[in-house]
C-alpha cells in the first residue's frame, strides 16, 4: 500500500529486445494522461462500442490515436488480458491503466469502461426494451456487429504479424486457432495446453540469444 | 430478496473466473442458470435481455447485469455485476503489479513473447466463430472482410465502417 507505484513506462531492456524489429509507427511515452483522462477515454470506447471490437477501438485510442503505449506493449497486454481468467476487455482495461497511471489508472480504466453503457443498458431495458422486437433494428445490429469483427480481426492480425517471425510461434498460433474454430475444442483447454509450451520456447529461444 | 441476492453470487462469482476469452464461452452456462436452474425467467426473456446486451454499447458481459435487474431490479443489477466483475478484475489488478515489479526479467519477456501467439490464435478464432454464428452468412463474413481491410489499410474511422455495415445489411437482408 506505501508503494504508490509511478506511471510504469516501456522499460529499457525490452526496448532494446525490440529493437531489431521494424520501428512502431509511434514512439511512446507521449505526456502520460491523468486518471480522469483514462476515465474520459475508456468511457468514451464503452459508450460507442456497438457490436463489440472493444480490443480493436482501445488499440485505437490508446496507441494509434494517442501514442500512450507501443503495439508491442498493447499486444502483450493483450495476450495477458486474454489468457487471464476475467471479462477479457475489463482485464485489458485494467491492464493498461496501471501501466499508465498505476492503481489509480486500472481503477479509472475499467470503471470507466463498464459503469457508463451499463448505466445505457439499464436505461434500455427499463424504457425500450420493445426495440429489439423490430426487424428493421436487428438487422442493422446484425451488419453492426458483422462489421465490428473487423476491428478485432485487425488487432488479432496485427498480433498474428508480430507472431509469425519465427517457425514454433507460428505454429502456436495456427494450432491455437484450428483448435477453437475448427476443432471447436473448450478455450480454457486450448489455452492451457498451448500457453505453456509457448511460453516455454519462447523461454528456451530468449536464454539462447543471451547465451549467444 | 436475500435469498436471490445470495443465489445470483452462487452463479456469477465463479463465472467471473471461468470467463476466458471475450465472454461468450459462459453464456451457455448463464441461460441454463437463469432458465433451468434458478427459473428467473422464461427461455423468450432470455432471449430479449441477450438481445438488450447485443444492442447496447460495452462489454458483452452487460447481460449479467441485465440478469441481476431481471431478478431483482437495481440491486440484483449492483450484486450480479459486482459479482462477475470484480473478483478477476482483482485478481489482473495483482498480476499487473507482479508484472511492474520484475519487468524485464527473462520469464516476464518468456511470457509475453510467448503468449501473444495464442492471443492472436484466440483473437482470430473468436472473430471467425462470430462470423460462423452470424446472421446473413456470406455477407456477414464479405462485410467483416472489408471493414477488416479497410480499418488496416486506410486511416477510416470505424463509425463508418459500422454504419456502412448497418446499411449493406438493412439493404440484402
Amino acid at each position: 500500500m506505501s508503494t504508490r507505484s509511478a506511471p510504469p513506462l516501456p522499460d529499457a531492456s525490452r526496448a532494446t529486445l525490440s529493437s531489431s524489429t521494424p520501428t512502431p509507427p509511434h514512439t511512446p511515452p507521449a505526456v502520460p494522461p491523468t486518471a480522469r483522462e483514462l476515465f474520459k477515454v475508456f468511457a468514451l470506447i464503452g459508450l460507442t462500442s456497438f457490436g463489440g471490437g472493444l480490443s480493436g477501438w482501445m488499440m485505437r485510442e490508446i496507441v494509434q490515436r494517442r501514442g500512450w503505449l507501443t503495439e508491442a506493449d498493447f499486444l502483450s497486454g493483450l495476450a495477458l488480458a486474454q489468457a487471464f481468467p476475467g471479462v477479457n476487455v475489463v482485464n485489458l482495461a485494467i491492464w493498461l491503466g496501471f501501466r499508465l497511471k498505476g492503481g489509480q489508472g486500472a481503477l479509472a480504466a475499467s470503471l470507466g469502461l463498464v459503469l457508463p453503457p451499463m448505466a445505457v443498458v439499464l436505461v434500455l431495458a427499463g424504457v425500450f426494451a420493445q426495440v429489439t422486437h423490430i426487424h428493421a433494428v436487428h438487422v442493422a445490429l446484425a451488419g453492426i456487429a458483422a462489421a465490428a469483427v473487423g476491428l478485432s480481426l485487425q488487432t488479432g492480425l496485427r498480433a498474428a504479424r508480430r507472431a509469425a517471425r519465427g517457425m514454433l510461434p507460428l505454429l502456436f498460433m495456427v494450432a491455437t486457432f484450428v483448435a477453437i474454430f475448427a476443432l471447436r475444442l473448450p478455450l480454457l483447454w486450448v489455452v492451457g495446453a498451448l500457453a505453456p509450451l509457448s511460453i516455454g520456447t519462447a523461454y528456451l529461444q530468449l536464454r539462447g540469444k543471451a547465451a549467444r | 430478496m436475500g435469498r436471490a441476492m445470495l443465489d445470483l453470487l452462487r452463479v456469477f462469482l465463479p463465472l467471473s473466473f471461468l470467463t476466458v476469452g471475450g465472454g461468450q464461452s459462459v453464456v451457455a452456462d448463464i441461460h441454463r442458470q437463469s432458465v433451468d436452474v434458478y427459473g428467473w425467467m422464461s427461455n423468450a426473456q432470455f432471449l430479449d435481455l441477450f438481445a438488450l446486451s447485443r444492442l447496447a454499447p460495452g462489454p458483452g458481459s452487460l447481460l449479467v447485469t441485465l440478469v441481476g435487474w431481471q431478478v431483482s431490479g437495481l440491486v440484483g443489477a449492483l450484486v450480479a455485476s459486482f459479482a462477475i466483475f470484480v473478483p478477476s478484475s482483482v485478481l489482473v489488478y495483482g498480476l499487473a503489479h507482479v508484472w511492474t515489479r520484475h519487468a524485464g526479467r527473462p520469464w516476464i519477456r518468456a511470457i509475453e513473447a510467448g503468449l501473444v501467439p495464442v492471443a492472436a490464435g484466440m483473437v482470430l478464432a473468436a472473430s471467425c466463430t462470430v462470423l460462423r454464428a452470424a446472421e446473413g452468412g456470406a455477407w456477414a463474413w464479405a462485410v467483416a472482410g472489408a471493414s477488416t481491410l479497410a480499418l488496416m489499410l486506410t486511416k477510416v474511422n470505424p463509425f463508418l465502417m459500422l454504419a456502412l455495415g448497418a446499411c449493406v445489411f438493412l439493404i440484402v437482408l
